[in-house]
């Protein structure tokens, strides 16, 4: 047990010596404030890296996107507002670096299509239930000659 | 009838749906596109690359249809490029600009002078500035520019024959007689 303790402590160990072996200049980045700093990250999380695509400007270690977390560290150290960033990275790299897509006339259909469906299900739904509701009303009044057969019907049951 | 009708709409809905998921299959996510298509070339003043004395700005490329190529010695398809890049300029049909991407002078300018130089002059990018401003995410990656100095179209990968002759290079003639219509060289 005290091996295996032993032995796991040593490769988180190594872990941590390669992670700190891998920072870069970027990553040691000293921010003006805290403030600064956390909506700097919070920022760059939510822009996607142009070249590795699945991942954000923090995750990703390719040159473009340590180029470009800089460029967010060092614009939000200058007092630059969250929509001026944006703007910045989506008229170089377009919407795609949004991870969060723009209400715009090309993606009406990401966010209003659930609604929309939601809404064609709940009208199909009302319509379904409310039919099914007349016709059963409608099956309740039977003739007299159906109701003459029902109780022949009843009565051979009862033999 | 008329009620029926109504059940097939998510039926329908569904295959509208199907038809757009199925188209997005097909698309390559490696080809964006670019958001400077439309655009002016970005404002930059940079070295050449072989003089340090000589500066190229935005304004120096206009005047003529043009192709900017990003490149670098670190990057492997520049060199899977590079010969086509050769053939295309010496067949003069446009001026080739390169932007030395993150790269080291000395390491260019040697491989240049080994391997060839296809380039109308060279934009030493040392800091990737103008990469960053040109939207660039790897190399190599090419730009048509118009006589205006706009961005027309972006390729992102190598240029080989396939790719020149099936767009570069039908649009280049386009862009070519634009610029001539409208009394540019």
């Amino acid at each position: 047990m005290k091996t295996l303790v032993g032995f796991i402590t040593a490769i988180l160990l190594s872990f941590s010596l390669v992670g700190a072996a891998m920072a870069t200049p970027v990553d040691t980045y000293e921010f003006k404030s805290v403030d600064n700093q956390k909506r700097a990250l919070e920022l760059a999380h939510s822009l996607r890296c142009p070249q590795c695509q699945n991942q954000n400007l923090i995750d990703s270690n390719s040159p473009v996107a340590q180029d470009l977390r800089l460029e967010v560290y060092q614009m939000v150290d200058a007092g630059k507002g969250d929509e001026e960033i944006i703007e910045f990275m989506t008229s170089r790299y377009g919407e795609f670096v949004l991870y969060k897509p723009r209400m715009e006339a090309k993606t009406y259909i990401l966010w209003l299509g659930p609604i929309a469906l939601l809404l064609v299900g709940l009208v199909i739904g009302f319509i379904f239930v409310r039919q099914q509701r007349i016709s059963n009303a409608v099956d309740q009044e039977i003739s007299a000659e159906e109701q003459a057969e029902l109780d022949r019907l009843l009565k051979r049951d009862d033999k | 009838m008329k009620k029926r009708l109504v059940l097939f709409i998510p039926l329908i809905l569904f295959l509208v749906m199907g038809v757009f998921l199925y188209k997005g299959l097909f698309l390559n996510p490696q080809q964006l596109d670019s958001a400077l298509e439309g655009k002016p070339v970005p404002a930059f003043q940079l070295q050449k690359l072989e003089d340090a004395n000589e500066i190229i700005t935005n304004d120096s490329i206009k005047g003529q249809v043009s192709l900017l190529n990003v490149w670098a010695t670190w990057c492997p398809s520049c060199k899977y490029e590079h010969p086509y890049l050769m053939r295309l300029a010496r067949q003069n049909i446009l001026p080739i600009y390169g932007i030395n991407y993150r790269d080291e002078r000395a390491m260019a300018i040697r491989e240049l002078s080994r391997e060839g130089d296809p380039y109308t002059k060279n934009i030493f990018d040392h800091d990737g500035r103008l990469g960053l401003d040109l939207g660039v995410y790897g190399a190599p990656e090419s730009y048509l520019v118009d006589h205006n100095g706009i961005i027309r179209f972006r390729y992102a990968g190598p240029i080989d024959m396939r790719v020149w002759n099936e767009t570069l290079y039908p649009m280049i003639q386009e862009l070519q007689a634009q610029a001539k219509a409208e009394g540019a060289s």
